[in-house]
């Protein structure tokens, strides 16, 4: 609402202003300002007059007294960007233009991490983007050092220091070979910001089983299943047995429960079985009675 | 000119002829599809055919009472046995079927008994299934009546059965959260088998959907047939027939029809495999038990389901992938369990084949999809 404000206010006094500005004086205005820091200007000449400064998503009208420098306070120019100034007079107008910067200290962060899961030792897999702002949320364009860290419970911390270019640093960071919630930190000055990559194991490494009789069945168990990192495979995980025997077979989907899966198949002489888990295959059992 | 009048006025009357035949005289089945009401279609049962196609007709107009009462063999159960039969005992496809059609035809013939056949196809939002019997029609004065062979499901007593197994719950992110903040990543998933093959309905594209992550997704896979020119033929979605949940490292078959499609004007397959996050259970566990192929002619993939867990499961979708000899995908069949499984009871399936790839089929592999009331809570 305000932004349509400003326009519509802009769209009425631009052309007042810009027939004015290839004629009469220019003011005498520096060519940038701070955001957020207080703003005099000089106002020459006699009788009364309205000062106009129009800005993004800002316009200032003020009637000032000739002769009386014309404050500006801190708090009212906040948005960085191009600001046009024009000083109308019964007699004439004066106009002039300055640019409001953005602080070079950084107020905070919009820190952009991805993936926010992904499995363990892959390279150059999570990458970090920032955003540096200023307290009025203005984009610091000037160079800014950011520091990245990348830091799990048990294990090495990544670090790197980037700086910001337009406004923004990114980087890239390797999955660490433990499993865990990574904290990934970002830093500019003394402003910081966290977000938490969750490691995961990756594919199961050494599927094994081993089998042993109940009754009429088969009881099959895996051994503890670890990636190839040495991670236990999370819980939930299917992995699927399979008994075939004498033309027909039994199969099982069943999820890893304290790191183990478990299941019962028939008990048939001569069945051969087999376990698998995604795509990834494990140890047959060729199934003989022990009685 | 003149010559073609009297062919006209022959057609003319053959037609008004085969109306008027067709209206006094309906095929019975023809005419409970058509939604006649029972009561003009049933005959005196002074055959053993009209009295089985009486009761199919009840039971197309879900007359149960009328079907029940008809039967010379209600004494052994009561009506609620009859409808338990016919409807299952849990909500499942049975309690939300319409008899779409029925045949009827005569094994054996005596004096006083007889065989028949009924076969009833019924109508479900996911297809058709069919429920054959072979019922014993036995004479009593000038009337046939029917003996039912009721099949009693099999009850589970009541109890507790204690489960442990897993459960996922997301919180998404929330409205007062940063745009840079993170949100939960959506499930990794991959195509690790895919096939396209000409059949006489079009091009259909075969494979193998893989859930690499370590929480449930929820899975469905789109396909464009890509012009030589590069412009998109069409684009179809599996729909049902693949797994939709699937947990970590688990794997589920798909099968996409491109009706009318043909292999040969097609230059690439677009695959576009899609994982949302879901809440979900590991719970319920179903082993497939005595899986066997049946060569042609009627090849299929038998077996039995057994529901491992204490949850009764209202609706399972039985999924299968065959493969060649070289391990070449052949085949992705499906096939609805009309009865809801319960706790350590097994329910046959019987999955159609095609028979003239039946042929090369060698070796398969069945995984199921489980419904029940509360999605997949």
């Amino acid at each position: 609402m305000n932004r349509w404000l400003t326009w519509a206010v802009a769209g009425l006094i631009l052309p007042v202003i810009q027939p004015a500005l290839g004629q009469s004086g220019d003011l005498n205005l520096p060519r940038t300002v701070v955001a957020g820091t207080a703003l005099s200007i000089p106002v020459a000449g006699s009788g009364q007059a309205v000062l106009y400064i129009a800005g993004p998503s800002q316009v200032i009208r003020r009637e000032v007294m000739p002769g009386q420098p014309l404050s500006i306070a801190a708090e009212e120019l906040n948005n960085a960007g191009h600001y046009v100034v024009a000083l109308v007079t019964q007699s004439s107008t004066q106009v002039g233009q300055f640019d409001v910067v953005p602080s070079t200290q950084p107020a905070s962060l919009s820190f952009l991490a991805r993936p926010s899961r992904l499995p363990v030792g892959l390279q150059n897999s999570i990458s970090g983007a920032v955003y540096v702002f200023d307290v009025f949320h203005n984009l610091i364009t000037t160079p800014t050092a950011v520091s990245f860290q990348l830091s799990v419970p048990a294990g090495a911390t990544q670090s790197r220091t980037v700086e910001t270019r337009d406004g923004a640093a990114w980087t890239e960071m390797d999955s660490t070979p433990k499993e865990g919630n990574a904290k990934f930190v970002a830093q500019a000055g003394s402003i910081s910001t966290t977000r938490v990559i969750q490691e995961v194991p990756g594919d199961p490494c050494g599927l094994k089983m081993s089998a042993h009789q109940v009754g009429d069945k088969v009881q099959l168990a895996t051994d503890p299943l670890q990636d190839c990192s040495g991670n236990p495979v999370a819980d939930g995980t299917i992995v699927t047995f399979t008994e075939s025997w004498n033309g027909s077979q039994t199969s099982v989907d069943v999820p890893l429960k304290h790191g183990i899966a478990e299941a019962q198949v028939p008990a048939h002489d001569g069945a051969n079985i087999s376990v698998a888990t995604g795509v990834v295959m494990g140890n047959e059992i060729h199934w003989e009675s022990r009685e | 000119m003149m010559r073609g009048l009297p062919l006209a006025f022959l057609l003319i009357a053959a037609t008004v002829a085969l109306i008027v035949i067709g209206t006094l005289y309906p095929v019975p089945a023809a005419a409970a599809y058509a939604g006649r009401t029972g009561a003009s279609l049933l005959h005196a049962s002074s055959t053993p055919e009209e009295a089985v196609n009486n009761l199919a007709v009840d039971l197309a107009h879900s007359e149960w009472q009328r079907a029940y009462s008809s039967l010379s063999n209600k004494g052994e159960f009561t009506e609620q046995d009859f409808l338990r039969d016919l409807r299952g005992s849990y909500p499942s496809l049975r309690t939300y079927a319409t008899l779409d059609t029925f045949e009827v035809r005569p094994l054996h013939a005596g004096d006083d008994e007889a065989q028949v056949h009924l076969i009833l196809h019924w109508s479900t939002v996911v297809g058709t299934f069919t429920d054959t019997r072979n019922l014993q029609v036995l004479r009593n004065g000038d009337r046939w009546a029917v003996a039912w062979p009721l099949v009693k499901e099999p009850h589970v007593p009541p109890q507790v059965i204690p489960v442990t197994y897993l459960r996922w719950d997301v919180i998404y992110r929330g409205p007062g959260d940063d745009w840079g903040a993170q949100d939960v990543e959506a499930p990794h998933v991959r195509i690790v088998d895919m096939h396209p093959v000409e059949r006489a309905v079009g091009v259909v594209v075969l494979g193998e959907l893989l859930n690499e992550d370590v929480i449930p997704a929820y899975v469905s896979v789109k396909a464009t047939l890509v012009a030589k020119n590069g412009s998109a033929i069409a684009t179809e979605s599996s729909f049902d027939k693949i797994s939709h949940l699937l947990l970590p490292k688990q794997v589920t078959p798909f099968r996409i029809t491109f009706p009318g499609a043909s292999l040969s004007e097609v230059d690439s397959i677009r695959m576009d495999p899609t994982s949302s996050l879901i809440s979900a259970s590991a719970d319920p566990v179903i082993e497939i038990q005595n899986q066997q192929l049946a060569p042609a002619p009627d090849a299929s993939l038998t077996g039995q389901l057994v529901n491992q867990s204490g949850q009764i499961v209202n609706i399972a979708h039985v999924l299968g992938t065959f493969y060649d000899k070289t391990g070449q995908l052949v085949w992705v069949g499906d096939e609805y369990i009309d009865r809801a499984l319960l706790p350590q009871t097994p329910v046959p399936f019987d999955m159609p084949i095609p028979q003239d790839l039946a042929r090369n089929v060698s070796t398969e592999r069945a995984v199921v999809a489980t419904y029940s009331p509360g999605g997949f809570q």
